[in-house]
């Protein structure tokens, strides 16, 4: 359903934006409906750039992203508005994402006025009340409080609910649950999971390998604004071939396994591989490992 | 004994009244011994380390002492606790990444900070060179400002500044929480390598995620509303934990290999209660698939096998 063909960011930087700063290179897969698809990488790996490109909150600087085959990048005006219907997101912190002076009631009211003027109020009231039950919060313990009354789970939760209003059908989740408590950020990863049954797509931007894990069918591995590795989720992570991807996994804290005994199955990985390396800013291709499974290494 | 906690309650004075952060904590570390402290935010996990360096206000120290190597530490006395801080006992604070003054260069802010503490720069700098090199940190950073590292740069750097002048106790506050994984890795790794190489005598790792904790600590504590709910050798906590608050803690991690449709993981219905007026008897029993009557009264910590202690009326 969502498609990003050889998107391409680069921001100006220094004085009089004399550098330029490559940091989505040449990133090409697709999302397809009712999928869950994990963008994994570190801080700087271009991750939430790719999110805001998607959500429109950044320009294009090269290739397309296409919404059911049509370029986002030209929508204007009424056009706009109905993109926004279908693809909606989440960010991380919570708490910054509303106005502390405000009751948190004026997301929904905000809502209404854009997309949903001409509807009774009632009626809508009664929308907001499903849409909160829906993602497992009680109506009367939210409406009416302040941003500060509520716990990071239940603001997060509020923000997906005013996502689904819209009847979305993509989500751009970007690091949405890294903010919130071991024991909350599971009622929320549950809620995603759920959401995704009902034919809900989601891109899920995260530094954890683990939540990734949990929730998606496929993942992309993004290092210094490139991909790569990426293909079904189980493949992936049991069979990475990317030296990048291998380090990642043996550097993830694991409750069954300690690091020293990871340490060298990742060293016997490495050797012999020619993969692709960011740094050197070599050019690459996708190879395919096996059935969807891709990874990059250095262009013949 | 490296360090000694007698009974400690640390309160924060609010208009409406005292918030128990931390209401009676009482634990020892041996010298050796990295000790990792888990639990949700709001657990009093934080209260506690910062208690140790530096209590000020609006924190108050109700009662309870702590001792360091034998002898007692004035925490409640600011003024005298300067003797202690950083020679003795140092942090290597939560936002590493801010703890840096952005304006002076590395090398002007370790001079500052030694001379502070009556040490000379020069007679510490072999030292702090051998230590730079031992955590990968090319020499040339003291030459550089806090902008021009980056953010597992400078986590290195507080941490050889933290450690420089050997302290026998080292508090590490959710350092590794801001990380990607792979450079969290190597920041844990080498918190461990300091206390093998005796730059520090004991280390409390303070986390919210106890997989780091399996990797790296000798023992773990786990913490809920203020109070010390289990603690135990760190395979015991993993493999046997007895408290249904840690069980629960434990099974809702998710982790490479578990995806939800094989199996759900179930987090811990409710919330931590107010400390404004906690419950009374145990903190945990409105959460808590065992509770009974009993739970009225606050159940006392007991050893239920050898350094293994619990306080779960369920459980004892």
């Amino acid at each position: 359903m969502l498609e990003l063909i050889n998107l391409t960011k680069v921001f100006r930087t220094g004085m009089f934006s004399s550098g330029s700063l490559k940091a989505v290179n040449n990133v090409s897969f697709k999302i397809e409906e009712g999928e869950v698809t994990s963008l994994i990488g570190e801080s700087g790996s271009g991750k939430s750039t790719i999110g805001k490109m998607i959500l429109r909150l950044l320009t294009i600087s090269e290739g397309e992203i296409l919404l059911d085959g049509r370029d986002i990048s030209v929508l204007k005006g009424p056009e706009l508005r109905d993109y926004y219907r279908k693809v909606q997101g989440v960010f991380q912190d919570p708490f910054s994402s509303y106005n502390p002076i405000f009751k948190v009631d004026r997301v929904f009211e905000n809502l209404r006025s854009v997309f949903f003027g001409k509807l009774h109020y009632s009626d809508w009231m009664e929308k907001v009340h499903t849409v909160l039950k829906k993602v497992g919060l009680d109506p009367d313990q939210i409406l009416g409080k302040y941003p500060h009354q509520l716990s990071g789970g239940q603001l997060q939760r509020i923000l997906i609910s005013r996502a689904l209003l819209l009847d979305v059908s993509f989500l751009v989740a970007d690091e949405l649950i890294s903010m919130l408590d071991a024991s909350t950020r599971v009622d929320v990863l549950n809620l995603l999971a759920d959401l995704k049954k009902k034919g809900l797509s989601i891109l899920f931007i995260t530094h954890d390998l683990s939540l990734g894990y949990y929730l998606s069918e496929r993942t992309v591995i993004l290092f210094k604004g490139h991909v790569v590795e990426m293909g079904r989720t189980d493949r992936v992570f049991f069979n990475p071939q990317h030296y990048y991807t291998c380090k990642l996994l043996s550097s993830v804290p694991r409750l069954d396994q300690k690091w020293e005994d990871l340490k060298s199955d990742y060293e016997t990985k490495i050797d012999g591989r020619k993969c692709f390396d960011p740094i050197m800013d070599e050019e690459q291709e996708m190879v395919k490992v096996e059935e969807d499974h891709y990874v990059a290494v250095k262009r013949r | 004994m490296s360090l000694s906690v007698d009974g400690l309650r640390v309160y924060y004075q609010t208009l409406k009244g005292d918030i128990k952060a931390l209401d009676g904590v009482s634990f020892d570390l041996r010298d050796g011994e990295i000790a990792g402290i888990a639990g949700e935010s709001g657990c009093g996990k934080s209260t506690l380390s910062n208690s140790l360096i530096m209590l000020r206000l609006p924190m108050k120290l109700v009662e309870g002492s702590v001792s360091l190597d034998g002898s007692q530490l004035p925490i409640g006395d600011s003024r005298k606790m300067k003797d202690f801080r950083y020679k003795r006992i140092s942090i290597i604070p939560q936002y590493a990444m801010n703890a840096l003054n952005p304006t002076v260069k590395l090398k002007k802010l370790i001079a500052d900070l030694l001379a502070c503490h009556g040490v000379g720069y020069e007679k510490a700098l072999p030292e702090l060179n051998r230590r730079l090199d031992l955590v990968g940190l090319d020499r040339s950073v003291l030459d550089m400002y806090p902008v021009e590292l980056s953010g597992g740069m400078k986590q290195r750097a507080v941490m050889v500044i933290s450690t420089l002048l050997d302290p026998s106790l080292l508090i590490a506050d959710e350092i590794t929480s801001a990380l990607d994984v792979s450079t969290q890795r190597a920041v844990a790794e080498m918190i461990v390598e300091f206390r093998d190489k005796g730059f520090v005598k004991s280390v409390i790792f303070v986390t919210h995620d106890i997989s780091i904790l399996y990797q790296i600590a000798d023992s773990i504590l786990i913490m809920y509303a203020g109070k010390l709910v289990e603690r135990a050798a760190t395979e015991v906590i993993i493999e046997k934990p007895a408290h249904p608050y840690t069980k629960m803690l434990i099974l809702s991690l998710p982790e490479v290999g578990v995806h939800c449709t094989d199996r759900r993981l179930k987090g811990i219905p409710g919330k931590p209660p107010q400390l404004l007026s906690p419950p009374r008897g145990c903190r945990f029993k409105d959460r808590c698939p065992l509770a009974f009557e009993k739970c009225e009264e606050e159940p006392p910590m007991t050893e239920i096998e050898p350094s293994h202690w619990v306080a779960c009326w369920g459980v004892s």
